[in-house]
């Protein structure tokens, strides 16, 4: 299961009225782009070190508890949970080097709504294996019973090994999951606007491509009216959706200039769809390392990268490049000297990315420029965009980031479960908040609040504009 | 703790035996054709603490409904959840259809769990246009973030109203929705065993965070549905979330006594219980399971006055009154808790499910006034002698089918 793009989504003009501008933030006076900060609960990845004594469970609820209130005490706009429908395979078995087992999404959230105030809550939700009407109702009860903090993740799944566990069961195709995923979301929203503003249901009735669903929403409009919308892609497809559609979009940029190139691009779709730069907050997953000293950091994040990638998590990450069986071989010993098994299914329930061929042969020419062996390459080549020094450090670097258009804010994704943030919060985030570039204190109640972002409660539908 | 709980065995995997001798058994009734020894409703010594799941004496199982029609608002409920947990009820339980208006129920509990301690929390999930893979991994999760407080409720949508939420699939009849929902049960049940507990090992030295040889395809193939499996949650920690369904009309009488740990009777006399708490556990025998390992309650609306007198002329002299939506308790909770006794006592069944007609009134009467009576008496506990929904209703923890069916 990982996050995959979403399409295109041909849309009809948006509604002529202008939206209302965002609540101000009462941001300390300052030079520096206000900046947004999210948490990924630590989980079913590689980059979770579960040997690490310090690493407790990845289940109990109390972990959650944990690194919620954390990223709450730290005024987080919000808390992201990852999704998973079927347990990973390699080489036809249930992959068992990393975390494997996590909880279901919203019913975690529900009950991390009843030990956090402000902080959002964001869910990983399919959009190949539901069903519009029950997930629309199930996260508008999170916006309800959350007070208005919900947001929604919207993946599609990859193929018929997911569908082995649902009654629909097969393989829908790329082009079918995104045109479903846009319909998806579509309809929801057409739920969550089905009551009328003074609180009585009305009926609605969508006949589409893939959904042909009427009836009575069993809710009334929720906190946020419609919960934050969040999509994860990279392809131009993606892109326009997420500039038509979404509020936050999740990425994997790493340096400094592709994520500027990725900034303008995006942020420079949005007036094609009637939004403005502001309606889209930017949001790039990264891993951020803090010691006393820069140097000390950087000595602390090399043997994280140890820990991630163990002899057999290096041999794994090689058998997915290559598509086939290396378990003969050193994991400190040469990278395999044969090319890469192109239609392979060593890999299930993970996507492969790019060309097997490409990716063998970068693999090589770090390992001949840099003389490593097959373990130190997959280090090297595995990582995601990292924020390493001292505290003063990260926050510049961050700063400079948000500064610089190359994202609006950050998803951390800590490597221990459940303290993986008590070193951010306590010791970045006063720094970035004597810089004037984050919030000292939540300025409202709901996600939408926190992100800058209006409530379409707030807006007339173009259903009561008919009227 | 191995014990022996059946769980119902699935189509292709050989029938559950366990490898442990029986649990003694946890109530006296066992056929129910006699009334059970009268228990001393004078005692005032609460039972002693024990051991998860032990050999317990009888005990009186309390339950009550939070449903507020419409309610939207964390407030509406959580008033009603303390009440239910400082009450030292057993369970709680929330209704829930696509079709009514409301809140998702499971979602509601979930978001009671943290600020309840012992009250176990029962929603009803349905089963008819929903996915059980989703199904078994929110109550699974549900039993995580409450510690081993879940219950399920299953529940069945049969309109077409309730088809076109969904326009996957045409409605179906109230037999086809129950034989599916007991479909669904025994593949929440495969799944939810679909991890041992122990497999989780974190072994260094072979970097390995699990051992894959005690993870378990499910591989159920039911009428409408497959499921592969495993689960994405590990193995809850009741093993298995309580099952409670209602047992009135023959169809769901039918899912509940192959499936239920918990059984919920309408029925307005203490003659009517004792026979059908009689009649579901002799079906349950004849279905392989256990008839010790059920617990029948009796499931009626009360509406509570302030005082303490007694019932109303009309309520068969202090008993409920039959009427079209189910037996209706009218009268004062002192007099509700002599009927409480009177049909425990008299073995006919293990407990009570009640429904309050105005939910903040009568929960608060319930527990202030019968709840606690019973307490002064002995007849009811004095606190939570455990910690799980299974501990407080004697059920043991079930076996996984896959140490069972390997040790034979």
């Amino acid at each position: 299961m990982s996050h995959q793009r979403l399409p295109q989504q041909p849309r009809p003009a948006p509604p002529q009225q202008p939206r209302p501008a965002p609540p101000r933030r009462s941001q300390p006076p300052g030079t520096h782009r206000p900046l947004h900060l999210a948490a990924h609960f630590p989980g079913v990845n590689s980059t979770t070190v579960w040997s690490d004594p310090r690493s407790g469970s990845q289940i109990a609820f109390d972990s959650f508890v944990h690194l919620a209130r954390t990223a709450e005490r730290g005024l987080f706009d919000f808390f992201f949970l990852a999704e998973g429908l079927r347990l990973r395979e390699h080489k036809g078995r249930i992959h068992d080097l990393d975390v494997v087992g996590r909880p279901e999404s919203l019913a975690v959230l529900n009950a991390v709504a009843a030990v956090t105030e402000r902080l959002g809550l964001a869910a990983t939700v399919n959009s190949t294996f539901n069903e519009p009407y029950e997930l629309a109702r199930r996260l508008a009860s999170l916006d309800h019973l959350s007070d208005g903090r919900a947001a929604w993740n919207v993946v599609t799944s990859s193929d018929a090994f997911t569908g082995e566990n649902f009654r629909r069961g097969g393989y829908l195709d790329r082009a079918e999951r995104y045109t479903r995923a846009a319909e998806f979301v579509a309809t929801a929203r057409e739920l969550w606007d089905s009551w009328s503003p003074d609180g009585t249901p009305r009926p609605f009735a969508h006949h589409g491509r893939h959904f042909s669903i009427e009836g009575e929403f069993t809710l009334p409009r929720s906190p946020q009216g419609h919960p934050v919308v969040i999509q994860a892609g990279d392809s131009a497809e993606g892109r326009d959706f997420a500039a038509s559609t979404a509020d936050v979009i999740f990425t994997r940029h790493g340096t400094l200039a592709a994520g500027q190139e990725f900034y303008a691009d995006v942020k420079g779709r949005l007036p094609g769809y009637g939004r403005t730069a502001d309606d889209l907050k930017i949001m790039p997953g990264v891993t951020v390392v803090v010691g006393d000293t820069d140097a000390e950091a950087q000595e602390k994040a090399t043997e994280i990268r140890r820990l991630q990638v163990s002899p057999q998590n290096a041999l794994l990450a090689a058998e997915q490049v290559w598509g086939t069986d290396l378990s003969g071989f050193d994991p400190d010993g040469p990278l395999p000297a044969f090319d890469p098994v192109v239609d392979s299914d060593v890999v299930q329930g993970r996507v492969r990315q790019g060309d097997p061929r490409a990716l063998a042969e970068k693999w090589r020419g770090l390992a001949r420029a840099k003389n490593l062996s097959l373990r130190e390459t997959a280090i090297e080549a595995t990582g995601r965009q990292s924020f390493i020094g001292s505290a003063a450090t990260v926050a510049e670097a961050m700063s400079h980031f948000v500064d610089s258009r190359a994202a609006d804010g950050f998803i951390l994704v800590p490597h221990l479960t459940p303290g993986g943030l008590d070193e951010f919060v306590d010791q970045v985030v006063p720094l970035l908040q004597e810089r004037g570039a984050f919030r000292t204190a939540y300025t409202g109640p709901t996600l939408r609040d926190h992100l800058g972002l209006s409530h379409p409660a707030t807006r007339q539908t173009p259903k009561d504009a008919a009227a | 703790m191995p014990d022996s709980t059946p769980t119902p065995p699935a189509p292709q995997t050989p029938p559950a035996v366990s490898s442990t001798p029986p649990a003694p058994s946890t109530s006296p009734v066992v056929s129910s054709t006699a009334p059970a020894p009268t228990p001393p409703i004078a005692s005032s010594t609460p039972p002693a603490p024990t051991s998860p799941v032990p050999p317990t004496p009888r005990r009186l199982h309390l339950a009550a409904a939070i449903d507020v029609p419409g309610a939207t608002r964390v407030a509406d409920f959580l008033p009603l959840a303390r009440f239910a947990d400082e009450g030292l009820l057993d369970f709680l339980t929330l209704g829930d259809s696509f079709a009514a208006p409301g809140l998702d129920a499971l979602s509601v509990l979930a978001r009671l769990a943290p600020e309840t301690r012992r009250v176990g929390l029962v929603p009803t999930v349905t089963t008819t246009h929903t996915e059980p893979f989703h199904v078994q991994a929110q109550l699974a999760t549900l039993d995580w973030v409450s510690r081993g407080r879940a219950g399920w409720r299953p529940g069945v949508s049969t309109s077409e109203n309730e088809a076109r939420l969904f326009g996957r699939r045409a409605a179906v009849t109230a037999r086809e929705a129950w034989r599916e929902a007991g479909e669904v049960v025994e593949a929440a049940r495969l799944l939810w065993d679909s991890w041992e507990d122990d497999a989780e090992i974190r072994d260094i030295p072979s970097g390995r965070f699990v051992d894959r040889d005690k993870l378990h395809y499910a591989d159920y193939a039911g009428t409408t549905f497959s499921v592969r499996g495993p689960s994405i949650v590990p193995r809850p920690p009741q093993g298995h979330p309580v099952i409670v369904a209602d047992a009135d009309d023959p169809v769901r009488r039918d899912f509940a006594v192959r499936h239920a740990d918990v059984l919920l009777v309408e029925t307005s006399s203490r003659e009517q219980a004792a026979a059908f708490s009689a009649e579901v556990r002799a079906e349950a025998a004849r279905a392989g399971r256990e008839p010790a390992d059920l617990r029948v309650l009796a499931s009626l609306t009360v509406e509570l006055s302030g005082g303490e007198q007694a019932a109303e002329p009309g309520h068969g002299g202090g008993g409920p009154r039959p009427t079209a939506h189910g037996p209706h308790y009218r009268g004062g909770p002192v007099d509700l808790a002599e009927l409480i006794g009177d049909w425990y006592a008299a073995g006919a069944v293990d407990g009570f499910h009640l429904r309050p007609a105005e939910p903040g009134r009568d929960l608060e009467r319930l527990v202030n006034g019968t709840a606690a009576l019973l307490q002064h008496r002995g007849v009811f506990r004095a606190f939570h002698p455990g910690s799980t929904l299974r501990e407080h209703l004697g059920l043991a923890r079930p076996a996984n089918l896959h140490l069972t069916a390997s040790a034979t």
